[in-house]
């Protein structure tokens, strides 16, 4: 399910565009002549970097700002080596100074450029909030569309391995709730390309939510995806598994583990169908409700906080729209309700883990397991 | 109280004239009353204030107090660094050595009633407020007997009942609280100070401003302490902000530049500095200082900054090498006897660190316990909602 998605790039101009529709038919005939089937691996960090590097390239309007992201090549390497290759013009290192740079990214944004602001986790967007909500997601709509803001934040979002409480919360759920923002959230290396070059190329502010223990983990890798012009459509989920018995949603770390539990229930005879949602807002809410009208069961997965979670508003949507073809309960697996804790065994605790997935997908398939007293 | 200057030269003739027998030297080294004077590195640089003398009476128990408490602090940061490589400790891990003069110079001049906030390169101003290494360790280690209970990890210390607020790990954000500590402290009338500590890379953050405007107007007992080491992360101060002189940044505010490597001038700054809050409303202490380790145990901290740097820091101006060195020629301890304390402290450091391994993880039940103070009896969920669920109380 490889999208190349032709002639939909907004590229700046027709000729681009048109140049843009050739190429990309070239390219299928010559990656369904000369590409074997054997596939590269690419881990997501260079997928992110690759994206940049092309993105750059491409439009010279496109410029990245964030801490650490230049001479020291990225705090997470992600940015590694565009400094030499596009100068401190294009690549520009910030003080520790969230409010202030995020504003001076929409400034720029609203001035025609197309900034990649780089959080060194999502934690620290919380000092530039105001500058993501107020002036960049709702300005298109204040002025009546005269200001639109074609900006990229990105970063690593939720927990990571021991990094506590202030440097741990998942911020899906808040940005997906503001009209006026994308909110995309990539699974695979395949997602991490195709998800971000669609995002700089968007001329709406995309909130770019990335997770950092994926950064090393390598993918399969095709030669369509390796194509500079590869490009993801927002607002589309992907069906990573076929499943028949129910349906697990998830997005960026959590894809994997619900792969994992899907394997597992299938040794039990239960055929999980798992939807990496990869867009948070647009929400592919028809994809959801196909899948849960083919299988009447749903487990939503998130890491961030339950209450207000992504997956209240999958189940939400799904009530509204498909009730009648619920066999079950909707099943929400989240975070834990609580500030994260340092401790290893209380983390592991926080997190959601795959045998949570696995107990919860066989509750809504009546295999259930008796539930346990309160504690 | 402390001798004369005068009675200081008497007896040092006396030392040249006699052998020290070891049982004259270890009086001397507990000696509480006789005065030494001594003379910071540099003199103060103020502005819009005038800066204090840089000649300070000191005490032999004084500089062995000092010589101890960072060399225990040294010790205990590079133990941490091998706990962190053997994986024993998780998450991150910002090392305080060499910059240990300005934790040991505060809490000279004050009193444990002040207040200190920093951001999270806290182990050493937990020490210094009366922390204890196996507190430290253990909460390093995320077990049971930490200072946090092992739900903090390492930038989340803290001891409020020594003054010490944490231990925070959001950059810039401990100076608007640490100025709200000294709001507190100003609307109880309590004669108190809070000291806010923050780094060359958090003094160009808008909140501080912002807390500190709201101090000048309303006169509150606040000393921001930049812990300037010259690097914000991986980026050089000169490369973050316009204006380095972070002591000037207050601009209407009165600050002061202190060599920070040098635990004398910190105490003289500190003490100045409370004087003038409680009289005057806030002031900005620059200290001059550096940190041996990378920003954290993930940066090797040699990409941005040459070796010959830090190892010229390491030769030049050591905050330990300093105080050792004024031990030695003031005759109030011997190399080895030095060398002995040092040997002291590791096994110490080795002890606290076994005893921190032998503490055990959290009970799971404390994924749930202070989420409040007053819970309501409201329930809260673990991962699975409908497995792991518990009251509030």
């Amino acid at each position: 399910m490889l999208g190349i998605v032709r002639g939909r790039i907004a590229r700046g101009g027709v000729n681009a565009s048109s140049l843009q529709k050739i190429r990309n038919q070239s390219l299928i005939y010559a990656s369904s002549r000369s590409y074997s089937s054997a596939s590269k691996e690419m881990t997501v960090r260079d997928a992110l970097n690759s994206a940049l590097d092309e993105e750059m390239s491409a439009d010279p309007k496109v410029f990245v700002m964030g801490e650490e992201v230049g001479e020291y090549q990225g705090a997470y390497k992600i940015s590694k080596g565009l400094l030499e290759k596009y100068g401190p013009e294009r690549v520009v290192d910030t003080p520790i100074t969230e409010a202030g740079f995020a504003g001076i990214g929409v400034g720029a944004a609203y001035h025609g450029l197309r900034p990649v602001v780089e959080f060194m986790t999502f934690n620290f967007s919380m000092q530039a909030i105001d500058h993501i909500i107020n002036s960049a997601a709702k300005s298109n709509y204040m002025s009546a569309g005269q200001i639109s803001v074609p900006i990229v934040f990105r970063g690593p979002n939720g927990a990571a391995a021991g990094v506590g409480a202030q440097h741990s919360q998942c911020y899906a759920a808040w940005f997906g709730a503001c009209p006026g923002l994308k909110v995309l959230a990539p699974y695979s290396s395949e997602d991490a390309r195709g998800l971000l070059k669609a995002a700089i190329r968007d001329p709406d502010p995309v909130v770019f939510l990335e997770n950092e223990l994926l950064y090393g983990e390598s993918f399969p890798i095709s030669a369509e995806v390796l194509d500079s012009s590869f490009c993801l459509p927002i607002g589309k989920a992907k069906i990573e598994r076929e499943g028949k018995d129910v349906t697990i949603t998830a997005f960026s770390k959590m894809v994997g583990y619900a792969l994992k539990a899907a394997e597992i229930l299938a040794k039990e005879g239960i055929s999980a169908e798992v939807i990496n949602l990869r867009s948070i807002r647009p929400l592919d809410r028809s994809t959801i409700n196909a899948s849960v009208r083919k299988t009447n069961r749903l487990i939503t997965v998130e890491e961030g906080f339950p209450q207000h979670g992504v997956g209240a508003e999958i189940c939400a949507c799904v009530v509204e729209e498909s009730f009648e073809y619920l066999d079950a309960p909707v099943e929400r697996i989240a975070g834990a309700d609580v500030p994260m804790p340092y401790a290893a065994n209380l983390e592991r605790m926080a997190v959601p883990q795959i045998e949570d997935i696995v107990r919860a997908a066989k509750r809504a398939c009546y295999r259930s397991v008796p539930m346990a007293a309160t504690a | 109280m402390a001798l004369t200057h005068r009675s200081t030269n008497l007896l040092k003739p006396l030392s040249a004239a006699v052998p020290f027998t070891s049982s004259l030297r270890r009086l001397f080294s507990t000696d509480d009353a006789t005065a030494i004077t001594v003379e910071t590195s540099v003199p103060f640089t103020g502005h819009k204030c005038d800066p204090p003398p840089r000649t300070i009476d000191t005490t032999p128990k004084e500089l062995m107090t000092f010589f101890r408490d960072m060399a225990t602090m040294r010790r205990m940061e590079i133990a941490a660094d091998s706990l962190y490589k053997a994986k024993l400790i998780r998450g991150f891990c910002h090392l305080y050595d060499g910059q240990e003069a300005v934790a040991v110079g505060m809490e000279a001049a004050i009193t444990k009633k002040d207040c200190i906030i920093t951001a999270y390169r806290d182990h050493c101003i937990f020490l210094g407020r009366g922390g204890t290494l196996v507190e430290a360790f253990t909460e390093l280690m995320g077990r049971r007997d930490g200072c946090s209970r092992g739900k903090g990890g390492s930038m989340h210390f803290y001891k409020k009942e020594s003054g010490f607020y944490g231990g925070h790990g959001i950059v810039g954000a401990q100076v608007p609280l640490g100025i709200g500590l000294a709001f507190a402290q100003k609307y109880s009338k309590e004669e108190h100070v809070a000291f806010a500590l923050y780094g060359d890379g958090a003094a160009n953050q808008g909140q501080l401003f912002e807390a500190l405007n709201m101090a000048a107007l309303w006169d509150l007992p606040a000393i921001l302490v930049c812990e300037n080491n010259h690097y914000g992360m991986g980026t050089a101060e000169w490369r973050a902000a316009k204006s380095p002189a972070y002591y000037k940044r207050g601009d209407y505010v009165p600050g002061l530049k202190v060599d920070g490597m040098d635990a004398f001038a910190v105490k003289q700054a500190c003490k100045f500095a409370k004087e003038h809050a409680l009289k005057n409303g806030p002031i900005i202490l620059e200290m001059d200082t550096y940190r041996y380790h990378g920003h954290s145990m993930s940066d090797p901290g040699s990409t941005y900054r040459t070796r010959d740097e830090i190892s010229g820091v390491r030769q030049e101006r050591d905050p330990l090498e300093r105080i050792r060195k004024l031990i030695l020629s003031h005759d109030i301890a011997t190399e080895k006897e030095l060398k002995d304390i040092e040997k002291e402290i590791r096994k110490e450091v080795d002890e606290a660190i076994a005893q921190a391994k032998e503490s055990p993880m959290p009970d799971p039940s404390e994924l749930f316990t202070n989420v409040y103070v007053k819970g309501f009896g409201v329930q809260s969920f673990g991962a699975d909602r409908k497995e792991v669920r518990a009251i509030l109380p």
